[in-house]
């Protein structure tokens, strides 16, 4: 079809700015203030796409975020999958295409921005529709401060779909009078292109703004495309209008046929007619003005079948003036067409005459659901509402109203009354007092006549084609065989469940909705089933000969419409997706080549390549610079947390598994802290400074557990101890210098210490000046060589770095970086927490009962160890694993089994690899594993399985290097 | 997300508390003392009522301090705070 069916006048559309886009690779053209939908129909344009399951075409059925079928990719301006053609906002340029129900990403990183703002106010308007403006002036005639959202290009929701009059005036003439004087009061906010999609506890909301995306090409960069709106409501007034529900019957999915209330917004907001000859199906009021309006229009609305036997007589005699014939107790028992509607089957219920007339549109109404989805969300309770057939709010929350069609009212006067008395009860429990009275206007709309009937589906029974005629569908069905493709009563579009697949999930025995929900998938697409949900419960309750309101209602969940993960993340991308922490030798190590490696939110140097050497050669040659020569390293990422106070001794004496309160001034001891439950949380030195002052260290990763861990302990269970614990860790820069000739270096930048063995022994500190800085240095060793590990302050970490580096230039001295001491420790068989233990791991586990006190009475963690699962003997144990071939290397977390074969499953693994390293010293290839009764299993063979090999192992001890420990002192 | 009543700071940001668990269930006196199972009620146990609960909450990226509240699971309306040496308030 090319016809042009844009009408000669009406809508709110510009038309003096043509708009040209693509569409399925078709030149066309809109204007300014269409949607992608509006400017489709306006080209003759129904199908959008095919179905997901059985290559159906499908058209466009709504004109708003209900849309189940006309899911669109766009290409130009910006690559976006997944979005309805009702909600796109056409600009020049626009190139687009139908999607068979996914979508896929760009391949081009996206160059829009995104952001988000926080908005605190009084009383928050969700819909700018005559309820929520209502709402709105009231509140702001008080003096609150009040925030509108909308989430349409305009304010004036439904009535941007109708032509309704309110006191004379064209209602555009009082929405621009609510907007103007919303505009002028200070403290309002007004936004539109903004969707409320997320209501949470104490009035917070969050609302996506699409700022650019109807600019097109001509969006400016510097303006974030999406910001997501954080708001905080004092008072929230839900005006969320309603959505159209359609009614189930054979061949229910072809293009042409649509919501009846969405026909009339194609018609007056965009001046678009949806076809040239129209039958209307409809099981309420509404529908009827739909067809006079269209046909006041100019368009052909022959027919109007009303499910009802008892029809409203006002509105038929409107119709007959217009040429429409009304069929009293009539329902559509099917259509005709292939890529589009040619012909309606109608008949009488119950009846056995049927009929055919020929139409190209077809507009459906069962009724309308009030989009209740934000007051559900906040937990507010829903009631079945027989009349409506459909969930109404069922409570009053102290904080949020819910107003106009939203609450199940569809009269405007009512509408706008409604939110009126909203505005005012909500400023004044914000605690503002009401300013002058809104008035209502009085509309010019026609009242309803007769109550609607709710009807899910058209009955089983009535005559689906003219008597006589053997039934043989012209769209054949994709997929042959499936007992169900031959139902073509479609529940869920989008989704293509039909009417047979609700009732196989009955049938199968789930009465819950949220049951069948999850068999059938209806509701699970991008529209989470707005014009399904309602019908697919009414069908399940039919089908079970429940009544629905005895039944539990669907609760809603946020999003209320699909929200971009890039405008989730906002700016919190790339480089700011999180806080990078570096020490202050940082840009030494880059420009010395270092390689990174990420600790927490910490860039540690991992090793320094130097020419064309890779990791595994670099990290050889750093580990022989420490054992064999002098190296130094950057650890200032370790923990450093200074406890003061009169009872520090008492509290570390808790915290530790070994005895702190006996450590003398001027020594160092290694601890260990396990939890509750007896497994190690963390490890480290502790250095007395005084009486009542320490330094504890801890694992880079765990700095800010421990501190929290300390005040845990301090605050909620000894506030008595007089102790405070502070974090220092950036406070200082801390080098070991690790190796044979360390000593030599400090020496020659140490002068007013004596530096030997006997005047500095292992595990003690001393204060000094290092190359004229003042210095703490301490005799530790995480490598098990002579070591020093000097601590300066921050501001001075460079310039201690590169004298040592200086002084160190005639003994080689070499840095290294994380990856050389982890070999260095693993060789001495030290432990990483949190790398060789993961929480469930003692510090018997780890060989490390001599660091549990057995004086103490009591410490953290002690009374879990006698617990009988502690003591069993087939725990894991820390152990070391030496390849057969000793130039394999075992894979980090490989398991460890005890055949030469994989035996069939179950397998029972007896532990796993927690490290494995190339050795230098060793020569060799070494790991550490947890294994079940390690270390009774020292010198067994056991096998790891790696790919489609086995790997030969030996258990051994921890400790491979220097077992003596000959080498600490120099 | 909700607004929690720091005692010290007012109300704030769900997101800068950090969540302590049941509250008043205190470390042991004498932990040598307990039998298997007491000690191990104390450490793997606890309550998981319907309705109001006091628990621990730490304001860990505000003010730091840690303090109780009692609070309805079924609404997570938080019902009172006090700090952590005080005795749980009446509430209805």
């Amino acid at each position: 079809m090319t016809a042009d069916f844009r009408l000669p006048r009406g809508g709110r559309i510009d038309r003096d700015r043509p708009l040209r886009f693509t569409f399925n690779g078709r030149s066309l053209t809109g204007r300014q203030g269409d949607t992608l939908a509006s400017a489709l129909l306006a080209n003759g344009v129904h199908q959008v796409t095919t179905s997901i399951k059985y290559g159906r075409p499908r058209g466009i059925m709504a004109a708003g975020v209900e849309e189940p079928n006309a899911l669109v990719q766009l290409a130009e301006p910006v690559s976006e999958p997944m979005l309805t053609a009702t909600t796109v906002e056409l600009c020049d340029g626009l190139v687009a295409e139908g999607l068979v129900g996914h979508g896929r990403l760009g391949d081009e990183p996206d160059p829009a921005r995104y952001d988000s703002k926080h908005a605190h106010c009084d009383v928050l308007v969700i819909g700018a529709g005559p309820a929520g403006l209502a709402a709105a002036l009231t509140a702001a005639r008080s003096g609150a401060r009040v925030v509108v959202v909308d989430d349409q290009s305009a304010a004036g929701g439904s009535l941007l779909g109708r032509d309704d009059y309110l006191d004379d005036r064209s209602s555009d003439a009082w929405v621009r009078d609510v907007v103007a004087e919303l505009d002028a009061t200070p403290d309002v906010l007004r936004l539109d292109r903004t969707t409320a999609f997320g209501a949470y506890q104490d009035g917070f909301v969050l609302a996506l703004q699409r700022r650019t995306d109807h600019l097109g090409f001509d969006a400016p960069r510097h303006v974030a495309r999406h910001r997501i709106w954080r708001i905080r409501a004092t008072q929230t007034v839900i005006a969320t209008g309603a959505h159209e529900r359609p009614i189930v019957f054979d061949d229910n999915d072809r293009p042409g046929i649509m919501l009846a209330g969405a026909a009339r917004t194609y018609l007056h907001r965009y001046g678009v007619q949806v076809g040239k000859r129209v039958g209307v199906f409809t099981t309420n009021d509404s529908a009827y003005v739909a067809a006079i309006e269209l046909a006041e229009a100019g368009i052909d609305v022959p027919v109007l079948f009303d499910a009802r036997q008892d029809v409203p007589q006002r509105l038929r005699a409107e119709c007959a003036a217009r040429g429409i014939d009304v069929y009293p107790g009539h329902v559509v028992t099917g259509t005709e067409g292939r890529d589009h509607l040619t012909d309606v089957h109608i008949g009488p219920v119950g009846g056995e005459r049927c009929d055919t007339v020929g139409c190209d549109t077809l507009l459906v109404s069962g009724g309308w659901n009030p989009a209740v989805h934000l007051f559900s969300q906040l937990g507010g309770q829903l009631r079945y509402a027989p009349s409506l057939g459909a969930y109404v709010p069922a409570e009053a929350l102290s904080s949020a109203r819910v107003v106009g069609s939203a609450a199940g009212s569809f009269e405007l006067m009512a509408c706008i009354e409604q939110g009126a008395e909203a505005g005012r009860a909500a400023l004044t429990a914000a605690g503002f007092s009401p300013g002058a009275d809104v008035t209502v206007p009085v509309a010019d709309t026609r009242p309803d006549e007769v109550a609607a009937m709710v009807l899910w589906r058209v009955p089983e029974g009535a005559p689906k084609v003219p008597l006589g005629t053997e039934y043989v569908p012209k769209v054949p069905f994709g997929t042959a065989g499936d007992d169900n493709s031959a139902d073509a009563r479609f529940v869920d579009l989008q989704r293509d469940a039909t009417v047979s697949d609700v009732l196989r999930a009955t049938g199968a025995g789930l009465r819950s909705l949220e049951h069948v929900k999850r068999y059938t998938t209806i509701g699970t697409a991008h529209d989470q089933g707005k014009t399904s949900g309602m019908v697919a419960a009414g069908i399940v309750a039919e089908a079970l000969g429940e009544d629905l309101a005895e039944r539990r209602p669907t609760t809603f969940r946020p999003p209320y419409t699909s929200v971009p993960f890039a405008a989730l993340g906002g700016r919190d991308r790339g480089e700011l997706y999180d806080p990078v922490r570096v020490t202050a030798l940082h840009d030494w190590h880059v420009a010395h080549g270092a390689e990174f490696e990420d600790v927490g939110q910490w860039k540690r140097a991992r090793h320094y390549p130097r020419y064309d050497e890779d990791m595994h050669a670099a990290v050889l040659r750093e580990c022989r610079a420490a054992r064999e020569g002098v190296a130094l390293m950057d650890a200032s990422t370790l923990g450093k947390i200074d406890v003061q106070g009169p009872d520090a001794p008492a509290l570390l004496d808790m915290l530790y598994t070994n005895m702190m309160s006996t450590l003398k001034v001027g020594r160092i001891r290694y601890g260990v802290m396990c939890g509750i439950d007896g497994m190690v949380i963390d490890d480290g030195t502790v250095i007395r400074l005084a009486d009542d002052r320490f330094l504890l260290t801890t694992t880079t990763g765990n700095a800010a557990m421990v501190l929290d861990w300390i005040e845990e302990w301090l605050q909620t269970e000894w506030p008595h101890l007089r102790v405070f614990a502070t974090s220092v860790t950036e406070h200082w820069v801390t080098v070991p210098l690790v190796g044979p000739r360390s000593r030599d270096v400090l020496a020659a930048l140490a002068p007013d210490i004596d530096v030997s063995n006997d005047a500095f022994g292992f595990m003690t500190w001393q204060d000094t000046t290092v190359a004229g800085i003042p210095a703490r240095v301490c005799r530790i060793s995480f490598s098990g060589e002579l070591a020093y590990e000097i601590n300066v302050n921050a501001w001075h970490g460079l310039a201690l770095w590169e004298a040592l580096i200086e002084a160190g230039e005639p003994y080689g001295i070499t840095p290294y970086g994380t990856e050389t001491m982890h070999v260095l420790r693993a060789e001495k068989g030290y432990p990483i927490v949190g790398q060789d233990t993961d929480g469930t791991v003692t510090p018997q586990d780890l060989g490390m009962s001599w660091a549990v006190s057995k004086k103490k009475t009591d410490f953290i963690g002690k009374r879990s160890f006698s617990r009988p699962e502690n003591l069993r003997p087939d725990r894991k144990h820390l152990v070391g694993l030496l390849p057969a071939d000793p130039t394999v290397p075992l894979p980090e977390g490989g398991q460890i089994i005890e055949h030469d074969y994989v035996p069939e499953p179950p397998v029972r693994a007896l532990g796993h690899v927690t490290s494995s390293y190339d050795s230098a010293a060793l020569g060799r290839t070494f790991a550490f594993a947890l294994l079940r009764s390690g270390r009774e299993r020292v010198g067994e063979k056991l096998y790891v399985p790696v790919g489609d090999d086995l790997v030969a192992v030996t258990v051994t001890d921890t400790v491979f290097y220097d077992k003596e420990g000959a080498r600490r002192d120099g | 997300m909700q607004l929690i009543p720091c005692p010290w700071c007012g109300p704030r940001e769900e997101v800068e508390f950090h969540y302590g668990g049941q509250a008043h269930v205190a470390y042991p006196a004498e932990p040598a003392e307990l039998s298997d199972e007491e000690w191990a009620s104390f450490v793997f146990f606890r309550d998981n009522p319907r309705g109001p609960f006091a628990e621990r909450w730490s304001h860990a990226a505000g003010c730091r301090r840690w303090f109780n509240a009692v609070r309805d699971t079924r609404s997570y309306e938080l019902l009172a705070v006090y700090r952590p040496d005080q005795e749980r308030p009446v509430t209805t």
